[in-house]
């Protein structure tokens, strides 16, 4: 049966499971909304391209499935680019389709003509531009395949206008053809025998668990290991909710902003256990010192991040699920007593400096907030945020114990993130509670897409940290430039006027005895809330480790 | 030190830009790229000599990048296989009548051809080794070499192929002696 280009596009997308789609149309991909039109799919309109494109991100993070954005040609798909460099530094599945003028105009500068496949190349994990109506059935498959198999990422077909209305047989491609593209499972026997006799040997051994976890749907694996093994387990920014907060052995997050006791125990290991993380330099401190003493074992799928930042002694390339699931039945059971005592020990001794234990002082801390709005919560609502200060808070305070409920932008530290994902989380699971927390600067680069969660009635909790500063530049220029602050006093709207514009019921919280009964009040409303609250201007996460430096030599809270 | 691998990849268009766009952008400079078709039509084949200043690792790396492209098939490092390796060099040379007998004898030593003759220069085509076309050219050089281009190298490695794709890391080549190559990191 004869299809056109577009309706080709639909007919295998919904075959793929996609359901919705953040998109906004223009000249050049009309043909691709018209045929939308009898296909069984909710796109969301978005009010920029950035927004789309986080949607469909924090859509597929929370829901493990593979996200759609769509934008026209030129500018429509130049906005997506912050958005598809999220997803690529993050891995996540994200299918991008944009419009690109006709292929007999490519190559003219012809109007809204962008190169857009130049430009994504390298923040994409592959992309194609199409110029016939033929091609497309091919690409939509290979483009859905890719984004989600192996390590995964996002995907970028460019359809040219004239692909999209002409006419051609549409047969279903039941295979997909890629020679050059076979993700390795399992790891090697002799590989896994080496790790094992690593793991013999470690008297203080401690498991790294990054955003793999999640994408390899590893969870239970680890903890299988993990308990078994009787080994620690530290989380990346990314990997945080794929160990359960609570256990006993969790030791929490990691690196620039992790906590003392686990970075102690990073550097004093001898057996690290890298499961789907890539030793990012906001996890390692300087790597001249990075843990000194500790054999390496790397879990990891995609080959280029062995030995990349951290040279390690036995890779094991494959599916982290897979891999774990081989190597669970070779190790032994261990206690290390000695071990988690030690640590247990730096942890107390950390725990003295925690602005959890100051008194009330009426005043407003970010780090007291995400800790109320965890309780109100009990602890289950999706949350994402912006980037810098209250990113780090939330990822130290908001303490998770289920998987994929932790939305933030880790690898590109994306401001403006939070708002959008969080509206797209939303799409993954209607019945879920989603918050968003940002700050003042985040929150302005897309609050534009306020408008379109009442337009979806997405019911989504905004937490708005003010500060009146860019709080982690700030918070550099006072440790690292003598306080000499540069660029860094933000002037914001009403921002209660401001939700109150878009339809939204806002509140301002000033002091502290008004915080519990404003986060009740959101969670009673059905539909999207903005709470901004006025918290203390000049307060520094910690504990920091500074750039450059060992992970072990944290800036500590002064005591109080 | 340079290090010359072999890519297999998909006769598409667009390759060639996303194989020399990767070595941009991991910071690898190339000193030489030869593409060209091969027996399967659609297959090309790319050779690759890449400057690595950090010896294996850097090859470790270059090649494991490559294989991430989805449209690269194989990647061989042929830099330490027994392989063959030419290059070829067209060399203009600002010659009259008078000296073209010295040009002629030194292509004959160097077994090279004479394809051109003007009246005031000839055309000296020179395939071999890297070497040995670096030699030619620096005796060359004194007459008055007035225009060169050169193929870049191409390889091929001695004897059948086992056919196997490589992946790093996983299937059988040089890197699986890890240990060795952690104590080389920087």
């Amino acid at each position: 049966m004869k299809k056109t280009g577009a309706e080709i596009m639909w007919e295998c997308v919904v075959r793929e499971g996609v359901e919705v789609v953040f998109g906004y149309p223009g000249g050049a991909n009309m043909p691709i909304y018209d045929a939308m039109l009898s296909y069984p799919i909710h796109h969301v309109l978005v009010r920029h391209e950035q927004g789309g494109a986080h949607m469909a991100d924090g859509y597929a993070r929370a829901s493990g499935k593979v996200g759609m954005a769509m934008g026209t040609s030129g500018p429509g798909a130049t906005n997506l680019v912050t958005g598809i460099a999220t997803a690529m530094m993050d891995s996540v599945p994200v299918v991008f389709v944009t419009g690109q003028v006709a292929a007999h105009l490519i190559g003219g500068d012809a109007f809204q003509e962008v190169d857009v496949t130049g430009i994504t190349l390298p923040i994409t994990k592959h992309n194609y531009l199409v110029t016939r109506a033929d091609e497309i059935a091919e690409v939509v498959r290979e483009a859905l395949t890719i984004a989600r198999s192996g390590r995964p990422g996002p995907v970028l077909i460019d359809i040219c206008k004239n692909a999209q209305v002409e006419q051609t047989e549409f047969i279903y491609p039941e295979t997909v053809k890629l020679p050059g593209y076979q993700p390795v499972d399992h790891a090697p026997k002799d590989s896994l025998e080496r790790a094992v006799k690593l793991i013999e040997k470690a008297q203080r051994p401690i498991i790294l668990c990054g955003h793999g976890v999640l994408m390899s749907k590893a969870e239970e694996a680890l903890m299988q290991f993990a308990v078994k093994t009787q080994t620690p387990v530290a989380s990346t920014l990314l990997g945080l909710g794929a160990f359960p907060a609570s256990h006993e052995l969790s030791l929490g997050m990691m690196g620039m902003h992790g906590e003392v006791h686990t970075n102690m125990a990073i550097q004093n290991s001898d057996l690290i256990l890298a499961f789907g993380m890539r030793f990012d330099d906001r996890v390692t401190g300087t790597l001249k010192t990075y843990a000194p003493h500790a054999k390496k074992i790397h879990i990891e799928i995609d080959p280029s991040e062995v030995h990349k930042n951290v040279s390690v002694d036995v890779p094991l390339v494959g599916d982290l699920k897979t891999v774990l699931s081989d190597l669970i039945p070779m190790v032994d059971e261990y206690d290390h007593e000695e071990w988690k005592k030690q640590i247990n020990e730096w942890k107390s001794e950390a725990d003295t400096r925690s602005i959890m234990n100051w008194e009330d002082d009426g005043k407003l801390y970010v780090p007291h907030l995400i800790a109320d709005i965890w309780k109100a919560t009990g602890g289950g609502a999706i949350v994402t945020t912006d980037v810098g200060q209250h990113q780090m808070w939330t990822a130290q305070y908001y303490q998770l114990d289920k998987p994929n409920r932790w939305l933030t932008s880790g690898g590109a530290g994306t401001m403006g993130f939070g708002l959008p994902a969080a509206i797209g989380a939303w799409f993954a699971d209607k019945t879920q509670e989603v918050w968003a927390v940002a700050g003042d600067g985040g929150f302005q680069m897309t609050a534009a897409e306020l408008t379109t969660a009442v337009q979806e009635g997405a019911n989504v909790k905004v937490a708005i940290m003010n500060n009146s500063f860019l709080g982690m530049v700030r918070q550099w220029q006072e440790f690292f430039f003598e306080k000499r602050y540069s660029a860094v006093n933000m002037l914001s709207p009403d921002f209660v006027k401001l939700a109150e514009a878009h339809g939204v019921p806002a509140r301002r919280v000033t002091k502290r005895e008004e915080v519990d009964e404003a986060i009740a009040w959101a969670r009673s409303i059905q539909g999207p809330t903005v709470i901004e609250f006025r918290v203390e201007q000049e307060e520094a996460v910690y504990p920091m480790v500074p750039a450059g430096a060992a992970l072990d030599q944290m800036l500590q809270r002064p005591a109080r | 030190m340079n290090y010359t691998f072999i890519a297999l990849v998909e006769n598409r268009p667009g390759v060639l830009n996303r194989v020399a766009s990767l070595f941009r952008r991991r910071n690898f400079n190339i000193e030489s790229l030869a593409v060209g078709r091969t027996e399967d039509p659609e297959v090309s084949r790319m050779t690759v000599v890449v400057d690595c200043p950090n010896g294996d690792m850097d090859a470790h790396k270059i090649e494991a990048n490559l294989y991430k492209l989805v449209n690269v098939i194989d990647v061989q490092d042929v830099t330490r296989q027994p392989s063959v390796t030419r290059d070829l060099a067209l060399i203009k040379i600002k010659v009259g009548p008078e000296k073209r007998a010295e040009v002629n004898g030194l292509a004959e030593i160097f077994r090279a051809h004479i394809v051109d003759v003007a009246a005031d220069s000839v055309i000296v085509e020179i395939t071999g080794t890297e070497d040995k076309i670096e030699g030619m050219i620096e005796l060359l050089r004194p007459l008055g070499i007035v225009e060169m281009v050169r193929t870049g190298q191409v390889a091929m490695t001695r004897g059948v192929n086992d056919g196997v794709r490589r992946v790093p890391g996983v299937t059988g080549n040089r890197y699986e002696d890890l240990e060795e190559l952690a104590e080389m990191a920087p």
